[in-house]
């Protein structure tokens, strides 16, 4: 299929205002009378606030307020709140205040007096899940989104039987199987019970989560940093305590999220809640240190994974346990993504998951780019080549043979999937990496240096349905693309609004993509999150584009004569296909849409969108031809995204260090709507992975609950030296049949496959080695190299 | 948690060393000695130190500069870390500082951080940088040398209630050269060798440096016997850049006809000090330069660490970076 703009390179609208400064983020505005508030953040782990005097604090010149816990909006528990009597982590905030500056706000902060009394803590779900271990909440210690907040605990004989370098395998919140897992074990030539733990690591988000609100003729005006616009409202709302439509929400630039940016989130009302109390404008600048407090993490996981495959390498049953640590409240459900990635990236013929998520002392978890999936293939990739050299089978080939494919079914109720490319994107890359070449570099040693070579596989959900969709063309002929998407930095919001474009065959040129900011306008859509926005938003641009079209037709029809059917566009004009010169130009289409008003000019809506969209179009109505629609297309099952990566490394044995010689990492991503920024994707995915195998890991005090890494320097995502100087990218780009025009997510799998190809690519140079812990440092490479014994005994808690 | 929002603090900005001892001494306590920043400024934002007064001493002339002299080499403790990197008399006669200054932390870091900055700077342990009451901030506790402490970046020798070490490659580059540090203060100019430069936990666990209050490091003096010699400097961090050695080691040696007449050996990360391995360095003198050497003084190096829970990993580590700076000289 060919395509006008979809495949091609474009140059975003919001570009040169990013790379020249001029972009303005939600720290960078200003308003008459505003003031700045600073947070006081618990210095310890869990306890309660007995009592809070703030009258010194009040005293001081320069201070204009506080905003106390009892002031916020209550948030149901397990759920974090605003502001809190019991802290949960050392840095929750607990109260605000508010002054001319934001020195004097700080120092005001140190004259308020807290009594706090120390409750007990934990930082260890083990710890948590041991009979008599202490709770991390004081209303239970596990629960998840979709799982009721309990206590559980474990029976002795259940940390009896395992021992110290086993999972427990205790009772389990959770659980799912497929298949006969007894039968799959029996049958197998190689079985492995492998106990691992995965850390947790910050998103690192460059622009940390300030906010500036103020109220104004009954309206909350709100400028945030969240990569999502339209899916934060209602959320956001309720955190204020107003109604949607009460809120102006303005996030035209993100600086990063990576997943912690995604919903509303708490902190992000205190600002407004201030603004109310004291009636000024409120400006709340977090820091970078405080954003390690309050920006969340990715959960990590203590876990266990029994693996039987066949003589041929057919993975025939796994058996997985996830104990997930998910910090202090509800955070992400990163275990059952695991168990998914596994089902779906493997296809073993039986699986069964448990999981238990347990609460901990240490700071909110929350979706990090592959939430589940990424931690999982940096555990299973490796395993996978332990079974292929047990086996005396290709790496390539191990992965091939389990590779998924339309008959691929996930989890208990055996969901389907709509596309599959995994195997093409090894293929692919296996022969432009010269894979055959390359493993016979493997082990070969110059000096303190061993090659190592590997491969790594990783999997996402690429897209959601359901949401709207919403255009105008106005009558100086240009196409409005209304979107709600954010702005996280992968320019779908234009990318995505290019399939309308597409579907109207405007030029590039004669489209505006309106966002960022209520005002504009905007539907309900999802947010920008879980890499799903090539495919959702494709489908509601889509359908708000078509439907824009049959309304032009029918205009040409009831103008020009004969039926809607027998017209076509051509970008600038509607004209009979038949007569080329019978035609309307669409700036004639939008005026006579605004003169027959009703549905052509949004002033008769569908039934079944949102209120959000139908407020945004009854806002816009008049104003020319709007084509708007609900995404009811259909759906075919679950859309996975894949990528596959190829990885040379040089290992220094003697310092732990590595190099990587070369890199190329292949996604299934369905139609490619933009080269540049899929490429991009790819390659950032990548290096985001390299800090996820060997890097990254933020760390918890067990004696206090301190947390380790409050700076870029300390939490040490990889810099320019860490990554290699060129690295590939490449891709299958084949339709995805349920995507209006083929298109999926691709935006998480290329981190765990780059991650976990390293994975492998270290074990490779260590002759096999298997770490079962991430991330690899230095000097876990050095133990295994010295044959030392690890520091970390094997089920020691992700944050040690 | 107070982090990341400076307190006011008054700032004095002489322009000759003598005021700025002047004003150091009349502010007594409270004073605060400031050239680049890079450390000082971390304390400030955390509020973990707070100065009453910031004496800034990157105003005054003369503090900076690569000067050869008949003795040797003398660098300015204002010399930027970049400059040095990049100096290509440092380059063709001390390589070994060159090699050292552009291991330091990051680019942006070294173009305002300076060599003066880089030896005073304070241990880097992350208990101590969190503000907690230990040792030494002055507490009566340790929280790394415990059962559970988080030591992975701690020492192996001269643990002393405090476990922290050395985090200046220049330091360790400084005393693998011999250097003599000019230190000005109330009574006057002194010069003390490197190696007493830096102090352990034992003779001052408040301190790093034998710097008493109101006295400025000026400049640094390498002597000639060792320009020209082979040098080695190896660092290894978690990361390639910005980040601090987990071991380093820094040699200078002289050899005639194979067979080496001189050495020194140092190694950072692994102590409160720059450590210098004198036995290693006996080792050393009279033997070839080949690798079953640079193995012996591999273990040599590393006999007497005492461990941690998670640092243990630099004993090999130590071991082999000791053995290549003999090898791979």
């Amino acid at each position: 299929m060919t395509y006008k703009l979809i495949g091609k390179n474009f140059t975003p609208p919001d570009v040169v205002a990013k790379v020249t400064g001029e972009a303005k983020y939600a720290e960078d505005f200003r308003v008459e009378g505003m003031v700045f508030c600073r947070l006081l953040t618990s210095p310890m782990p869990h306890a309660r606030v007995k009592s809070i005097d703030t009258s010194e604090a009040l005293k001081m010149e320069g201070v204009v307020g506080v905003l106390l816990p009892e002031d916020v909006t209550p948030v149901p528990a397990p759920n974090a709140p605003i502001l809190t009597m019991e802290p949960l982590y050392v840095g929750q905030p607990i109260l605000a205040v508010a002054a001319v500056d934001e020195t004097t706000a700080q120092d005001a902060i140190e004259k308020i007096k807290i009594d706090y009394e120390p409750l007990p803590f934990t930082v260890d779900p083990l710890q948590s899940l041991f009979p008599g271990g202490p709770n991390a909440r004081s209303d239970g210690n596990v629960g998840a989104q979709g799982l009721e907040l309990q206590t559980l605990k474990w029976t002795a004989a259940d940390f009896a039987q395992a021992g110290e370098s086993k999972l427990p395998l205790g009772k389990p919140a959770e659980e799912w199987a497929f298949g006969d897992l007894e039968a799959g074990f029996a049958k197998s030539k190689v079985v492995y019970d492998e106990s691992f733990v995965t850390a947790s690591n910050s998103h690192h988000s460059m622009e940390p989560r300030s906010a500036l609100a103020y109220w104004q003729n009954g309206k909350c005006f709100v400028h945030g940093s969240t990569q999502s616009q339209s899916f934060v409202v209602p959320g956001l709302a309720q955190y204020i305590g107003i109604k949607p439509e009460e809120l102006v929400y303005i996030s035209e630039f993100c600086g990063g999220g990576f997943g912690s940016k995604g919903s509303a989130y708490p902190c992000m009302a205190i600002p407004a809640l201030m603004a109310k109390k004291i009636n000024k404008p409120v400006m709340m600048r977090i820091s970078r240190a405080e954003e390690y407090y309050l920006g969340s993490a990715r959960n990590g996981f203590q876990g266990r994974v029994k693996l039987g495959f066949g003589a041929d390498g057919r993975l025939l049953a796994a058996d997985l346990y996830i104990v997930q640590d998910g910090g202090c409240d509800n955070g992400f459900w990163d275990f059952r993504n695991a168990a998914d990635a596994l089902n779906i990236v493997y296809n073993p013929v039986a699986m069964r998951f448990r999981g238990v998520p347990v609460y901990t002392n240490t700071p909110s978890r929350t979706a990090q780019r592959g939430p589940g999936e990424n931690q999982i293939a940096c555990i299973l990739e490796p395993l996978l080549d332990k079974a292929a050299r047990d086996l005396k089978i290709d790496r390539l080939q191990i992965r091939r043979i389990n590779s998924p494919n339309l008959q691929t079914k996930v989890g208990e109720d055996r969901r389907t999937i709509t596309s599959a490319f995994l195997s093409e994107a090894l293929v692919k890359g296996a022969a432009r990496f010269k894979w055959d070449e390359r493993k016979a570099r493997s082990g070969q040693r110059k000096g303190s240096k061993v090659t190592g070579v590997g491969i790594g596989q990783a999997y996402h959900p690429a897209g959601f349905n359901g949401f709207d969709g919403l255009v105008r063309i106005t009558p100086d002929g240009k196409l409005h693309i209304h979107t709600g998407v954010g702005n996280l930095g992968t320019f779908s919001h234009s990318g995505t609004a290019r399939i309308a474009a597409e579907v109207l065959k405007c030029d590039w040129e004669n489209c505006i993509v309106e966002r960022g900011d209520t005002r504009k306008h905007l539907p309900w859509n999802i947010g920008q999150f879980g890499s799903n926005t090539s495919f959702t938003m494709a489908r509601t641009n889509y359908v708000a584009a078509m439907d824009a079209l049959t309304k032009m037709k029918e205009i040409a029809a009831r103008d020009l004569g004969g039926k809607p059917d027998d017209y076509d566009v051509d970008g600038r004009k509607v004209f009979a296909k038949g007569n080329p010169g019978r035609s309307l130009t669409y700036a004639a289409v939008a005026q006579r849409a605004i003169e027959l008003g009703g549905k052509y000019t949004g002033k008769e809506l569908p039934e079944d969108i949102n209120p959000m969209t139908r407020a945004s179009a009854t806002a816009l109505a008049g104003s020319g031809l709007i084509g708007v629609a609900k995404d009811t297309l259909p759906v075919g099952g679950e859309t996975p995204a894949f990528a596959a990566a190829f990885i040379e490394i040089e290992l220094d044995v003697e310092t732990g260090k590595h190099r990587i010689v070369d890199f190329l990492n292949v996604g299934d991503c369905g139609t490619v709507i933009h080269p540049m920024g899929l490429e991009t994707q790819l390659k950032g995915g990548s290096v985001q992975g390299f800090g996820l195998a060997c890097l990254e890991h933020i760390i918890i005090d067990p004696q206090n609950g301190l947390p380790g890494n409050v700076g870029l320097y300390q939490a040490k995502p990889p810099t320019y030296l860490d990554i290699p100087e060129q690295m590939h990218a490449d891709w299958v780009d084949k339709p995805d049949p349920t995507s209006p025009m083929g298109t999926k997510g691709i935006g998480e799998p290329p981190m765990g496959a780059a991650a976990s190809a390293l994975l492998c690519a270290i074990s490779d140079a260590l002759g096999g080695y298997v770490f079962n812990r991430t991330p690899v440092k230095p000097d876990m490479i050095i133990n295994a190299a010295a044959k030392r014994p690890m520091s970390h005994k094997p089920l020691q808690v992700n944050t040690q | 948690m107070s982090r990341d929002m400076m307190p006011h603090f008054e700032l004095y900005q002489p322009d000759t060393v003598e005021n700025a001892i002047d004003l150091a001494k009349r502010i007594g306590e409270g004073a605060w000695i400031m050239a680049g920043g890079q450390d000082s400024l971390d304390w400030f934002k955390d509020r973990a130190k707070r100065p009453r007064a910031v004496i800034e001493i990157t105003g005054i002339q003369g503090l900076s500069g690569i000067r050869e002299t008949a003795e040797g080499l003398e660098i300015g403790a204002l010399t930027t870390l970049t400059e040095i990197e990049n100096s290509a008399l440092v380059r063709e006669k001390y390589s070994l500082l060159s090699t050292a200054a552009g291991r330091v932390a990051s680019p942006q870091i070294r173009n305002i951080g300076t060599l003066g900055g880089n030896l005073c700077q304070d241990a880097r342990c992350w208990y101590y940088r969190s503000g907690v009451n230990c040792y030494r901030a002055g507490g009566n506790s340790c929280y790394a040398d415990t059962p559970q402490g988080l030591n992975r970046e701690h020492c192996l020798f001269g643990a002393s209630r405090c476990v922290a070490v050395s985090p200046s490659d220049m330091g360790t580059a400084s005393v693998a050269l011999d250097a003599q540090m000019v230190i000005r203060g109330p009574d006057g100019e002194r010069v003390v060798p490197a190696e007493e430069f830096f102090i352990g936990p034992a003779t001052d666990i408040r301190r790093m440096t034998v710097l008493k209050p109101a006295e400025i490091l000026t400049a640094v003096r390498y002597p000639k016997t060792w320009a020209g010699a082979k040098f080695y400097f190896e660092k290894v961090a978690d990361r390639n850049t910005w980040d601090f050695a987990l071991v380093s080691v820094a040699s200078a040696l002289r050899l005639e006809g194979g067979t080496i007449r001189e050495a020194r050996v140092v190694c950072g990360g692994v102590e409160c000090v720059p450590r210098r391995l004198k036995a290693v360095e006996q080792l050393l003198v009279g033997s070839p330069q080949s690798d079953e050497v640079g193995r012996l003084a591999g273990t040599t190096a590393v006999r007497g660490a005492t461990t941690l829970n998670f640092n243990h990993f630099k004993v090999p580590l130590m071991e082999n970076l000791v053995r290549r700076a003999i090898r791979d000289a």
